[in-house]
C-alpha cells in the first residue's frame, strides 16, 4: 500500500526516533511511504486554542495536498493525527466548514481520502505479515504499552476499539514476543506541553505515569507520540531526583521495537537517542545483538533472510521465528 | 468566597445555554452534576473551578465568573472529561471555547502557556513548520528563564534532535502565510500577538 507520508515538525527534531524506525520498518511489511512534498504544520496543540477555523484549516491544507495525489495521509504523530482526524471531521459533517476551510486554504478539499495513524496502518497491514518477518522475538520484554490522550481520544472523531483500555499498540507488542502488562495509565494524561511550558503541574502528570508504569512491573514504555515520549523520557530524570529514587524506565516508539524484532539495526532505529537509555535494558534481555544473516544473491537488500545464529546470540532458532506468543 | 445572586442571573443562563450549543454542540442544560468530568481530569489538582463547577457557572448564567476561571487554562485538552460525560455534555469542548473567548478578550489567566502556544504560532505563521529552537529560545526569554531545560540542548544537538537551523521549504511557508492572511481579512481582528503576552523582549 502506498501512502503520503507527512511526518509533521517533530519528526524532524525531537521525535527523530519516530521518523527513522518509521521509515526503516514500512518497507519491511510492504508499506510505501512517499513523503508528502511542502507538508506544512497542522497547529499541533496550539492553533486549537486559539482560533478553531484555524486550527482546521492547517491541517486540511495537508490532507488537500494528499488528495490532490490520491493518497491517504499516513501520520506517526498523534497530535498530527488528531488536528488532522477534526478537520476530516469537520469537513465531512458541515458544508459551512468546509467552504471555509477550501477558501482559506485555496484548494479543495473533500476529505475522500481518510487520514490514517502509522499504528493503524501497520495494524492494517496485518499482524500475521509482521509475526512472518520476525527474526528476533523480543522474548522476556515487559512492556507498559502507553497510548496517551490522542491515540484514544476525542471520541467522536477518532476511531479507537476502546477509549478506556485501547489494545493496538498492545496487540503489536505482543506480536513482537513481548509481554504487554496490563496496567491503569495507558490513556492517561502527560501533560502536553505543559511539562515544558508549565512544569509546576505538568511535571506530576508525568510522573503518576511513570510511578504506574513501574508499579506495573514493566521493563519499559512504549508510545505512539514524539510529545508522550519526550515527556516521559525527557523528565524522568529529574521527576526521579525529586522523588529520591531513580525512575529507570527507558521508553520507546512502538516502531522502534518493531524494528528490533525485525532485526535491523540499532542505529537504523535510533535506539542511541534516548535520555533514559535503553541499551543497558535490552542487553539484559539480549535483545540487542542481531542475529547474523547470511545475504542472498539476487534478493532485495531490504528483505533480511534469516541463514544462522551468531555464536553469542541465544535468540531462539530463526526456523521458530513464528514462534512467539500471539 | 463571594456570595452571588442567581435570581438575576436566570435569564441570562438561557442565553449562554444556547450561544454554547451554537458555538461548540455542547449543551450543559443537559449536566446532572455527577463530578465524574472532574473525578477523571488530571488537571483538577492545580485548578480553581474545576470541568463539573464551570459547566455549573454555565448553568447559572454567570459568564464573567465562566471568564475569571483559571481551571480553562489549565485544561490539557485530553478530552477525558467529554469522553467520559454521562450526558454528552462535552466539558473539554466548552473549556477550551471558553478559553479562546477570554483571550479575545484580552483576559489571559495563565501567562506561561498562553506565551508558548502564541509563540508556536506565530512560529508557524512564519515559516509554515515549527522550528523547536526558535520556540524554546523564545518562550524561555519570554518568561524570563533563560536556561530553563538549556541542559538538554548538547546531547540533543548532538543527536540531531534539535536542529540549529529552521527546515521548510518555500512553498510550504508562502502558502500558510497566505493562509493566515485570508484568515485575518475573514475574521478580521487583529493578529493574536496583538491582543496578549506573546510579545517578544
Amino acid at each position: 500500500m502506498k501512502y503520503a507520508y507527512y511526518p509533521g515538525c517533530s519528526l524532524s527534531g525531537t521525535g527523530l526516533e519516530y521518523n527513522i524506525s518509521t521509515q526503516a520498518v514500512a518497507p519491511l511489511l510492504g508499506i510505501e511511504l512517499c513523503e508528502l512534498p511542502d507538508w506544512s504544520c497542522c497547529g499541533a496543540s496550539s492553533a486549537h486554542l486559539q482560533d478553531h477555523t484555524l486550527a482546521l484549516a492547517l491541517p486540511a491544507r495537508n490532507a488537500a495536498l494528499g488528495e490532490e495525489q490520491g493518497l491517504s495521509l499516513a501520520i506517526p504523530c498523534a497530535a498530527c493525527l488528531s488536528r488532522s482526524k477534526a478537520a476530516e471531521h469537520a469537513v465531512k459533517t458541515s458544508e459551512d466548514m468546509r467552504a471555509q476551510i477550501e477558501s482559506l486554504i485555496d484548494r479543495p478539499y473533500q476529505a475522500t481520502y481518510p487520514v490514517k495513524s502509522i499504528l493503524e496502518i501497520f495494524i492494517d497491514a496485518g499482524l500475521d505479515t509482521l509475526k512472518e518477518n520476525i527474526i528476533k522475538p523480543l522474548t522476556g520484554l515487559k512492556v507498559a504499552s502507553y497510548y496517551g490522550c490522542l491515540q484514544a481520544r476525542p471520541t467522536d472523531f477518532m476511531d479507537v476499539d476502546d477509549p478506556e483500555n485501547p489494545q493496538t499498540i498492545d496487540t503489536i507488542v505482543a506480536a513482537l514476543g513481548a509481554e504487554p502488562v496490563s496496567w491503569s495509565h495507558k490513556t492517561e494524561c502527560c501533560g502536553n506541553s505543559h511539562p515544558i511550558a508549565y512544569p509546576e503541574v505538568g511535571g506530576p502528570l508525568v510522573n503518576r505515569i511513570l510511578e504506574q508504569a513501574e508499579k506495573s512491573g514493566a521493563d519499559c514504555i512504549v508510545c505512539a507520540c514524539p510529545m508522550c515520549l519526550g515527556n516521559l523520557d525527557m523528565r524522568q530524570k529529574a521527576l526521579g531526583k525529586k522523588r529520591g529514587r531513580p525512575f529507570n524506565l527507558p521508553v520507546f516508539y512502538f516502531t522502534q521495537l518493531m524494528g528490533l524484532a525485525l532485526n535491523l539495526r540499532p542505529k537504523k532505529l535510533g535506539l542511541k537517542k534516548h535520555f533514559i537509555s535503553p541499551i543497558p535494558l535490552l542487553s539484559k534481555k539480549d535483545l540487542l545483538k542481531r542475529i547474523k544473516i547470511k545475504k542472498v544473491k539476487n534478493k532485495p537488500a531490504d528483505t533480511p533472510v534469516p541463514a544462522s545464529e551468531s555464536t553469542e546470540t541465544p535468540t531462539p532458532n530463526p526456523d521458530n521465528k513464528k514462534g512467539g506468543p500471539a | 468566597m463571594n456570595t452571588v445572586n442567581i435570581t438575576s442571573t436566570l435569564a441570562e443562563a438561557q442565553r449562554i445555554r444556547q450561544d454554547l450549543k451554537t458555538k461548540y454542540d455542547a449543551d450543559v442544560g443537559k449536566c446532572y452534576q455527577c463530578g465524574k468530568c472532574s473525578a477523571g481530569c488530571p488537571v483538577a489538582f492545580a485548578m480553581d473551578t474545576p470541568p463539573h463547577k464551570v459547566i455549573q457557572l454555565a448553568k447559572l448564567g454567570l459568564y464573567d465568573e465562566m471568564m475569571e476561571c483559571h481551571s480553562t487554562w489549565l485544561c490539557a485538552t485530553c478530552h477525558t472529561c467529554s469522553a467520559r460525560c454521562p450526558r454528552e455534555v462535552h466539558p473539554s469542548r466548552i473549556m477550551e471555547g471558553l478559553r479562546i473567548e477570554a483571550r479575545n478578550q484580552g483576559s489571559v489567566k495563565v501567562r506561561p502557556l498562553d506565551i508558548f502556544h502564541t509563540k508556536f504560532m506565530k512560529l508557524v505563521g512564519k515559516r509554515g513548520r515549527v522550528y523547536e529552537m526558535a520556540l524554546m529560545l523564545g518562550y524561555n526569554l519570554s518568561v524570563g528563564r533563560p536556561l530553563k531545560d538549556a541542559g538538554f540542548a548538547p546531547k540533543m544537538i548532538l543527536n540531531k534532535k534539535l536542529s540549529l537551523f529552521p527546515h521548510t521549504t518555500s512553498k510550504a511557508r508562502k502558502e500558510v502565510r497566505k493562509i493566515h492572511e485570508r484568515y485575518n481579512r475573514m475574521s478580521n481582528t487583529p493578529h493574536p500577538d496583538q491582543t496578549s503576552g506573546g510579545d517578544t523582549p
